[in-house]
């Protein structure tokens, strides 16, 4: 299975007739089994090319090709968002089940994989509750384990960790990478956070500021599994450069085209 | 020379008055003090009881009233067409109003009806419903289903259009289809403002139903009323108003209950 992102451009047109180009020919793909993570500044279109991708946008031009799929029931996404969107009304258990149930899974086969990433997430004792009941950290966890349950193709996950607070944040870095190490499903992951980049992907996608291009495409070649010793290496260190020299010149780009 | 003060100063909660205290005891001492008043003034005789009869012979009516059974004929009169209307209301006004707020097409037809017929006040619809329906029981409780229908396809309407639209996206992602999500994120999106449409639908219903009574009917609250201000009894009128209040309280207390018992993820 290959997600292919085809020359992908879009432009937003508002009522008065007046357009932003958010995207501008974004190509490349996400193979098998691979953590892709898409990091650029602030505004450069990185929810607009997750919402393409997960079909919740229509793009101007070009296309997301799943190739190389199976016809069967498995959905092609699945996404995690920034702001958890958990149905308040459900609790952590029947939040997890949704996608299973729009699937007709039977009920009890529902309850087994609900529990088994429960488990993953670290969620037990806690199936009962209702989001309002959750710290940010624990939404995300229902967020994720919900996605992971429905089996897609490909995960979606737009700054999951951007609402969090450093600390919670960090420790969620550390889960994710552990949970996708026992997963290993393909994963196309937005950031504007160049650490968490380099500490998750496999590839990294940089885009330049809006309209958004890519930069550069760089192969993180660090060891799994990856924990909090990793980020005090030299070569991490230095893919973490090598994105910051790369943003810094767009940021200085930006200063100097508003005079500031 | 002018030497500063030198002292200390402790720092004061100054929202301290916005925590509202409650006072239970107040309340309750406060009506009782002023049934006794008016239980005083009347026995004075100085106000005639024909205008105010003292609470004691009001509640002295009322007890022979419900001895006779013949208030609860009256009230069980008003409560079925309440009932009726309010149901019937209740359960067209929520399709309607999430047809209305979900397709384009039913939008469009449905808002400029409604903008149209809304502030017609709908007592001034009874004669018309009369005419078409009789002087029976559908015209009274086509009335109060008209009267309630219009709060609550508001309320729903509203509703619709404020539902979070990050959870519908995130229902789409799951494989959600349109109608699916219509009954897994919609409904239970829109279920606070259905019951806020039925609190304020059921003081409408109360009036309307009153007001359809004193136009043409043989039993009912409303009915009561009118009779027995016709024959200059007092205390039976001061009945049926009681009546009327507890039964918008009792209604108000149902609705909560039910609320928290629907909704128990609004803590
Ligand atoms: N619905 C819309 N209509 C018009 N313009 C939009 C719309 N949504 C986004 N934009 C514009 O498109 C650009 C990209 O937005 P997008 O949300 O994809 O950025 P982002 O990279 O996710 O930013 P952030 O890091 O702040 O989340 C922004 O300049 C934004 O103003
Ligand atoms: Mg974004």
């Amino acid at each position: 299975m290959k997600v292919l992102i085809d020359h992908l451009s879009k432009v937003y047109a508002d009522r008065r007739g007046e357009s932003t180009e958010a995207l501008r020919d974004i190509h490349f793909d996400i193979r098998d089994n691979e953590f892709v993570v898409v990091v650029g500044p602030s505004g450069c279109g990185k929810s607009t090319l997750l919402n393409i991708v997960a079909g919740l946008l229509s793009s101007t031009s070009g296309q997301v090709v799943f190739e190389g799929t199976q016809i069967d029931s498995r959905p092609h996404t699945a996404v995690v968002f920034q702001d958890f969107a958990l149905f308040p009304w459900r609790t952590v258990l029947k939040n997890i089940v949704y996608g299973l149930e729009e699937r007709r899974i039977r009920g009890q086969q529902q309850q087994e994989i609900a529990r088994r990433y429960i488990t993953l997430v670290g969620l037990q004792g806690f199936e009962n509750k209702y989001p309002h009941q959750l710290s940010g950290g624990m939404k995300q966890r229902v967020s994720i384990a919900r996605a992971l349950a429905n089996d897609s193709l490909l995960l979606l996950m737009d700054e999951p960790f951007s609402a969090l607070d450093a600390q919670t944040r960090t420790l969620m870095q550390y889960e994710l990478s552990r949970i996708w190490e026992e997963t290993h499903k393909s994963l196309l992951y937005i950031t504007h956070n160049i650490q968490e980049a380099v500490f998750l992907g496999d590839r990294v996608v940089v885009l330049s500021r809006r309209p958004g291009r890519i930069l550069d495409i760089i192969k993180i070649d660090l060891p799994r599994p990856r924990g909090e010793h990793l980020t005090l290496e030299k070569r991490y260190l230095e893919y973490v450069d090598a994105i910051w020299g790369h943003i810094k010149n767009q940021a200085r780009e930006a200063m100097e085209e508003t005079g500031g | 020379m002018d030497q500063p003060m030198v002292g200390k100063a402790i720092v004061q909660d100054k929202t301290y008055f916005l925590q509202m205290r409650e006072h239970p005891w107040l309340s309750i001492g406060s009506f009782m003090f002023i049934l006794l008043l008016w239980e005083g003034v009347s026995r004075m005789a100085w106000i005639p009881s024909l205008f105010l009869p003292a609470p004691s012979s009001i509640l002295s009516e009322g007890w022979t009233m419900i001895k006779t059974g013949i208030l609860f004929k009256h009230i069980f009169s008003s409560l079925s067409r309440i009932l009726w209307g309010f149901i019937i209301a209740c359960s067209l006004g929520i399709i309607a109003g999430i047809l209305i707020g979900s397709f384009s097409i039913p939008e469009a037809v449905g808002n400029p009806i409604i903008a149209a017929t809304f502030p017609i006040p709908k007592i001034a619809i009874l004669p018309l419903l009369i005419l078409w329906l009789g002087i029976g029981e559908a015209s009274k409780v086509a009335v109060i289903a008209l009267g309630v229908f219009f709060p609550m396809v508001i309320n729903v309407y509203t509703g619709v259009k404020n539902v979070d639209p990050l959870l519908i996206k995130a229902a789409l992602s799951l494989g959600s289809n349109r109608a699916r999500i219509i009954r897994k994120v919609i409904f239970p999106s829109i279920l606070p403002m259905i019951f806020a449409g039925m609190k304020l639908g059921i003081g409408i219903a109360l009036l309307l139903v009153v007001a359809a009574e004193m136009v043409a009917a043989d039993a009912g609250i409303g009915f009561m009323i009118l009779t027995a201000a016709d024959l200059m009894q007092t205390n039976k009128l001061m009945v049926g108003l009681i009546v009327l209040s507890l039964l918008g309280i009792f209604f108000n207390w149902l609705f909560k209950k039910l609320e928290h018992l629907v909704i128990p993820w609004k803590q």
